[in-house]
């Protein structure tokens, strides 16, 4: 008798999601999968509409990270009008860009993941939750919820309003800065930076606690992708991309992220409206990549920042020779290092002279037929590609986005958490859990990755050969 | 010229022969929601917005082309007329494409403002969604016929005002679109002295500049009151008229 385990929807993740997990006659994990059931359908629908309108249609596809669609698009934009945006206005950009990183990674360590660190796996699924974290741990997840609310004001600060601002546009953004502003934002600063250190602490005692758990978190060689600045620094706006394998080695470098789709192409399966992206040098079974935190400390030879730079040799001193950490559950630690590195970088910013100035807009017309933006979101390396007319109504869009480069990474870290944690016959509520956790190690945003909507509550079957459910379980 | 005595709302107002219940209510403070109406242009009475009821008809008739009576009694704001009024916003509303949110006129739009007025907070019908093409062959302009609401002010101050008469309205019922000169893109017409009098009068995000984004579009629309003044009475200076 074989046997599939449904979990369905998978919670505290940012979209709709579930697993099935297909069991054989000895009730030994067989498969298991990550399936996406949502679809939105914003590539098509944003034909027929102008270049201009882009940035603000597209941020609407993610309400955690908008302004990382903002900025992408816009960047799409900059490329169709064939111009060099003002210094200022770049510089505002990247500040607005470290502020959506600081905001959702907070989110993804302190409000979705730690409450399966500090309260436990097994711990009450109605109180395993950041209500939960409140009565037990409220310090720890206050300042956590302060850090996120640091990363939201600089994006309200820049743009007017938290989540689907329209700032940034095509040649720039639409307002300067001021010297009122930027003095709020620096008042933040020592906070923040003394949150992330405290979580890194925190972190490194949840890597003790877990040592037992962790190698099971998705611990296998995949290539990693990503932006590096032109030196080979860690990079969220500009720069250019680079591949580097599960071994260490740099197989490919400073791509040019306009020729992407040269690089890595997708593939459709019936089971999931999610993609899977993979490494077009290499075929589909050995072009997995994984993309976002992880992946980014992974392929950087540096960090500009002195405290995150400080982190990112320990990170790399824990990878071990090879200086590739191949293992998901570092994501939360890649996560930290760059949530630090972001306060730094944004107090840099902030101190910089030029970001005061007034230039900050250029006007151009279409003078390309196609234009491609990069940037990297939190979750990981982010492409919009337009194509347009001689007048700039859109064509064609293709969207290429990190949740879906993590596809194929994320449902081998599915299988190898069920093979390790079930064993066919008994659903347990912490057993799931797992599975879960191992997916959230990745900050899944599937609104984004399927550009789709849909609903979620959780429901697991455990259905026989001739379809027979053997286990139910609803949360 | 007479003067008139008529009742709006209970109240006694006057008014003069040559000017329409719309005036004469607005002289008197009433408010009437209205769309295709705009100081300067000719009335069409084509939105249905600023129906009144008259005492002793059983009909409705649009405040901007009716001319008063002496006696008449008229109500502006009555249950049916306000059942009327928010059903005609969300027929509007569920024809074309009016996504507020990621529209270039984004909180400064008559049809939204109307909206909230009539506290529209869902639509009863089937959204149709038709297939309406955007011009944006025009070097400066872009005409998006998704949220265009066929009042018909661009047709009009482009004939009216700037003479050039380049808009004009084809096809029936749904297929009911504003065309450029012989249906042609706006880009190529030759009668269009890109003035941009169309898109300041437009309503709603279906005329704007080019590069506009999400709620950027302001529209200014003072500059009818002033062109129309001078043209009519023969005065040039914009101080003598705001002293009027």
């Amino acid at each position: 008798m074989s046997n599939v385990i449904t979990i369905e929807p998978v919670t505290r993740i940012e979209g709709h999601a579930k697993i099935t997990i297909q069991l054989d006659e000895k009730g030994e994990v067989r498969d298991a999968r990550f399936h996406v059931n949502e679809f939105r359908g914003f590539e098509k629908f944003c034909e027929g509409r102008l270049m201009w309108e882009m940035p603000g249609i597209t941020s609407r596809i993610c309400g955690i990270c908008p302004a990382s669609h903002l900025v992408t698009s816009a960047k799409a934009g900059d490329d169709i009008l064939a111009i060099g945006i003002p210094e200022t206005a770049e510089k505002l950009r990247r500040l607005m860009t470290l502020g959506q990183w600081v905001q959702s990674h907070a989110l993804s360590f302190f409000h979705l993941s730690s409450p399966d660190f500090l309260l436990g796996f097994d711990s009450e699924p109605a109180k395993r939750n950041v209500f939960g974290l409140m009565e037990e741990h409220k310090d720890f997840i206050r300042r956590g919820i302060r850090l996120r609310k640091f990363g939201q004001e600089i994006i309200e600060l820049l743009g007017g309003r938290r989540i689907h601002t329209p700032w940034a546009v095509a040649g720039g953004v639409r307002e300067p800065f001021d010297e009122e502003r930027k003095a709020r934002l620096l008042a933040w600063i020592p906070e923040a930076k003394e949150t992330a250190r405290m979580a890194l602490d925190v972190l490194k005692k949840i890597h003790e606690q877990y040592a037992h758990d962790i190698p099971n978190y998705g611990n296998f060689r995949s290539l990693y992708v990503g932006l590096v600045s032109d030196d080979g620094g860690l990079e969220y706006y500009g720069g250019a991309l680079r591949v580097r394998d599960g071994d260490g080695n740099t197989i490919a470098d400073k791509i040019d992220p306009r020729k992407y789709y040269e690089h890595f192409g997708e593939r459709s399966e019936s089971w999931s409206y999610l993609k899977f992206p993979y490494y077009k040098k290499l075929d589909y079974s050995r072009g997995m990549y994984r993309v976002g935190p992880l992946a980014r400390i992974n392929i950087c030879d540096y960090i500009e920042t002195p405290l995150a730079e400080a982190e990112r040799r320990i990170f790399k001193a824990i990878a071990g020779d090879v200086e590739v950490m191949n293992n998901s559950f570092y994501y939360h630690y890649a996560r930290l290092i760059e949530i630090l590195f972001a306060v730094e970088k944004i107090e840099m910013l902030l101190n910089d002279p030029i970001i005061l100035g007034e230039n900050v807009r250029a006007k151009a017309m279409i003078n390309k037929r196609e234009g491609v933006g990069v940037c990297e979101a939190p979750r990981g390396v982010l492409f919009h590609h337009y194509w347009v007319d001689s007048d700039g109504v859109i064509k064609k869009v293709n969207m290429l986005i990190a949740t879906a480069q993590n596809n194929l990474a994320r449902n081998r870290t599915v299988r190898q958490l069920a093979i390790q944690y079930l064993d066919g016959k008994k659903l347990t509520d912490g057993m799931l859990n797992r599975i879960e956790a191992g997916i959230r190690c990745y900050d899944p945003c599937l609104s984004c990755s399927t550009h789709a909507v849909g609903q979620m509550p959780l429901h697991v079957q455990l259905v026989d050969a001739a379809n027979n459910v053997v286990d139910e379980f609803t949360r | 010229m007479a003067i008139l005595t008529l009742t709006i709302n209970g109240e006694h107002v006057s008014g003069k022969d040559d000017e329409s219940l719309l005036d004469i209510a607005r002289q008197h403070d009433v408010h009437i929601p209205t769309l295709c109406h705009l100081d300067g242009l000719s009335d069409v009475g084509a939105c249905r917005l600023c129906l009144v009821e008259v005492e002793g008809q059983s009909k409705l008739f649009p405040a901007c082309t009716t001319k008063p009576q002496e006696g008449m009694v008229i109500r502006t704001d009555t249950e049916r007329l306000k059942k009327y009024r928010r059903t005609i916003i969300e027929l509007l509303a569920s024809e074309g494409n009016h996504q507020c949110a990621v529209c270039v006129v984004n909180n400064h739009c008559e049809l939204q403002n109307l909206a909230y007025d009539v506290d529209l907070q869902y639509v009863r019908f089937p959204y149709l969604y038709p297939k309406k093409e955007l011009d944006a062959t025009h070097e400066d302009f872009v005409i998006d016929r998704n949220r265009c609401v066929l009042c018909t002010r661009c047709v009009r101050v482009c004939h009216e005002v700037e003479g050039a008469h380049t808009w004009d309205i084809a096809g029936r019922g749904i297929d009911c679109t504003i065309i450029a000169d012989m249906n042609q893109p706006w880009g190529t017409s030759a009668s269009c002295t890109s003035c941009g009098k169309c898109v300041r009068v437009c309503p709603t995000g279906a005329l704007f500049e080019k590069g506009q984004t999400v709620a950027e579009m302001e529209k200014q629309r003072d500059f009818l009151k002033y062109i129309v003044h001078a043209r009519q009475k023969r005065e040039w200076v914009a101080e003598q008229i705001e002293e009027e």
